[in-house]
């Protein structure tokens, strides 16, 4: 049995007599009560992006102003756009996977296990067990050094500026890991359809334990430096305030969703990869405010790294791939000597690996929300259809209803919460 | 079996619409439900809406095009109940030939329809009728080479180099804003008449 935490406990200053954090909203959220009459009634256009650091890349946002209030906003994007999807339909399977890094580019190894895993549905291939532990912990990472990036930017943006130094330095240590893992520190390409590209290399775990061990103390560093904050707090607590049938409604997922208090975590729910064998707790927020999406985000960091630590523990040794050579390239060695492997390594590279006609859906819980990816084959070795799902893409689409009738500088805040990266956005 | 995967649901499909479900099968492991166009808004507002159907969360919605010319292209919904912890996906066939492809917005039924139905617009040209902003949202507005993900656009696009740079180069870097931006703010008659009407045909991309 796995446990699901319902409610998080706010350590705000101030209780109420029920014990209730006191909520305090300093910004406006509503139009004034005072009737100013024509003051401040001509309209004015503000251009937010799309090179704006506050656009956490190149969104680019035209906001309608009355005075300091915000009407309306009109988000633009496809700054970034590259076309993937319709790259993906002239690649083979394994080929695909180095295109998912460049999308979601702040956890590019959660974007290769879920490639993988949604290639390997369709073709009904079962990994091996040491493959899957590895994977969890390529998703685990990832999802810390995504929430670090959100942790860092949006105390920037809000101005705190010390938080962002320590979480990407944090942030450098699994880079680090992940460069002696997988030779790259962004475009990683971990995973092949079957397996993956590289195992650990020795003496790794040591690396990911010690930072087990001293990245939590860090994380408390930022809950006190933020959690109980004035300013924090003010900017954040009933801005941008999402309700469960409303986020739902808007097909928010991830943090998003789980911060509106709607409990649904991919891992939980549908699970893959033997998520369901951890033991681990989601946290749910309860308002669905700013506030809530941050400290849903940084329990979620404390939590992937109690997964870290059980999947370091049940690491045995065994293979990475499975053992089939149509699906798996034959070691370089055999390719050169061996006649039947250097056709097996001759027909992959020339023809790929054929999947069977149908089509497959799977999501995975990425840190940014589910992140799905669908494919449509017709049985040759190259997809018809490759769709992201993308979560990013999808949080932000509820942008503009959350930001009418806001204060300027909260659209700054309410665009930070969402934690987009336009990688994925635009694709 | 294929009842059991999301708890009967294809039963009580065929029961409620009878001949308007055309197909299902299971793919992978996914139940796939074929629907008949006209029938879909209601079909997809009934999943939603029927108590122990409970299908309140689209996941995904977007289109296939094969490569086979004769196969119909797909509009594709990715449904789920978050409740029942079941998905469920739904296909429109839609002729790939039609003149104007076309099928009615579930924006009234999920407010996340919004820019997935852009987007599909955007990249296959499928219309969604009453969708209330039926934009482009991943290209730029006035974008002429067509609707990439069409199998009929090559992978360099319908322009040559050439052209495209030629295009590129022309582009009015005055007309950062729409025409829609600019009413709104009331800023339009406020510019060169020359400039207003360049930007109501639209320069950025326009084609001779």
């Amino acid at each position: 049995m796995t446990t699901r935490t319902v409610e998080l406990s706010l350590a705000t200053p101030g209780l109420d007599p029920d014990g209730r954090p006191t909520r305090i909203p300093l910004g406006l959220g509503h139009e004034p009560d005072v009737d100013l009459g024509d003051f401040g009634a001509e309209h004015m256009i503000v251009n937010i992006g799309p090179q704006h650091p506050a656009t956490h890349g190149v969104l680019r946002l035209v906001v309608e102003l009355e005075g300091e209030i915000v009407k309306r906003v009109i988000p633009h994007i496809g700054y970034l756009h590259s076309g993937f999807e319709k790259l993906g339909e002239y690649r083979h399977y394994n080929q695909i996977i180095p295109l998912t890094d460049r999308t979601d580019y702040l956890s590019p190894m959660a974007n290769n296990v879920a490639l993988a895993l949604a290639a390997e549905k369709l073709m009904g291939i079962e990994v091996t067990p040491r493959c899957r532990v590895l994977r969890v912990i390529a998703c685990e990472m990832s999802r810390i050094i995504s929430h670090l990036v959100w942790l860092g930017t949006t105390g920037i943006d809000l101005g705190a500026f010390t938080p962002f130094l320590w979480s990407f330095q944090e942030r450098e240590e699994i880079y680090n890991l992940q460069e002696a893992w997988t030779g790259a520190r962004l475009t990683t390409s971990l995973t092949r359809v079957g397996g993956m590209m590289a195992d650990i290399p020795e003496g790794w775990e040591e690396g990911l334990r010690s930072f087990c061990r001293t990245f939590p103390k860090t994380l408390r560093e930022v809950d006190t430096m933020f959690t109980r904050n004035a300013i924090w707090i003010g900017r954040t607590q009933d801005v941008g305030v999402i309700p469960a049938d409303e986020a739902i409604n808007w097909s928010l997922s991830g943090p998003m969703l789980r911060a509106s208090g709607v409990p649904y975590d991919v891992r939980k729910d549908r699970p893959y990869l033997d998520y369901e064998s951890y033991d681990f707790d989601v946290p749910i927020g309860e308002h669905g405010d700013i506030y809530d999406r941050y400290r849903v985000r940084l329990e979620e960091m404390f939590q992937s790294t109690r997964i870290l630590e059980q999947a370091l523990d049940r690491l045995e040794p065994g293979p990475i791939n499975v053992e089939d050579p149509r699906v798996i390239l034959p070691p370089k060695h055999r390719a050169m000597s061996d006649m039947e492997a250097m056709i097996y390594h001759f027909k992959q590279v020339m023809e790929g690996v054929p999947a069977p006609e149908g089509d497959a859906y799977l999501g995975v819980e990425n840190p940014k929300g589910e992140l799905g990816y669908y494919f449509v084959s017709d049985g040759t070795a190259k997809p018809v259809r490759w769709r992201i799902r993308p979560p990013a893409f999808i949080n932000l689409s509820i942008l503009p209803s959350l930001c009418e009738g806001v204060l300027l500088s909260d659209v700054i805040a309410i665009n930070a919460s969402v934690d987009i990266v336009m990688g994925e956005v635009d694709r | 079996m294929i009842a059991d995967a999301v708890g009967g649901t294809v039963e009580a499909l065929r029961s409620a619409f009878g001949d308007a479900i055309l197909q299902d099968t299971v793919s992978c492991g996914d139940t796939v439900v074929f629907v008949d166009p006209g029938k879909a808004h209601a079909i997809l507002q009934w999943l939603r809406d029927t108590p122990g159907q409970d299908f309140n969360y689209l996941t995904d919605l977007t289109a296939v095009e094969y490569r086979d010319p004769e196969r119909p292209l797909e509009v594709v919904y990715q449904l789920r109940s978050l409740e029942r912890r079941v998905d469920l996906r739904l296909k429109i066939q839609l002729v790939a030939t039609a003149d104007r492809l076309s099928v009615a917005t579930v924006t009234d039924l999920w407010q996340g329809a919004d820019w997935l139905e852009r987007e599909v617009f955007d990249m296959f040209g499928i219309h969604f009728e009453g969708h209330p902003d039926l934009r482009r949202i991943l290209m730029w507005e006035t974008y002429a080479e067509g609707h990439p993900l069409r199998k009929s656009f090559p992978l360099r696009g319908q322009f040559s180099r050439a052209e495209q740079v030629r295009q590129a180069l022309a582009a009015n870097p005055e007309a950062h804003y729409s025409m829609e931006e600019l009413s709104l703010a009331e800023a339009l008659h406020e510019l060169p008449v020359d400039m207003q009407e360049r930007l109501a045909k639209g320069e950025r991309g326009e084609v001779e």
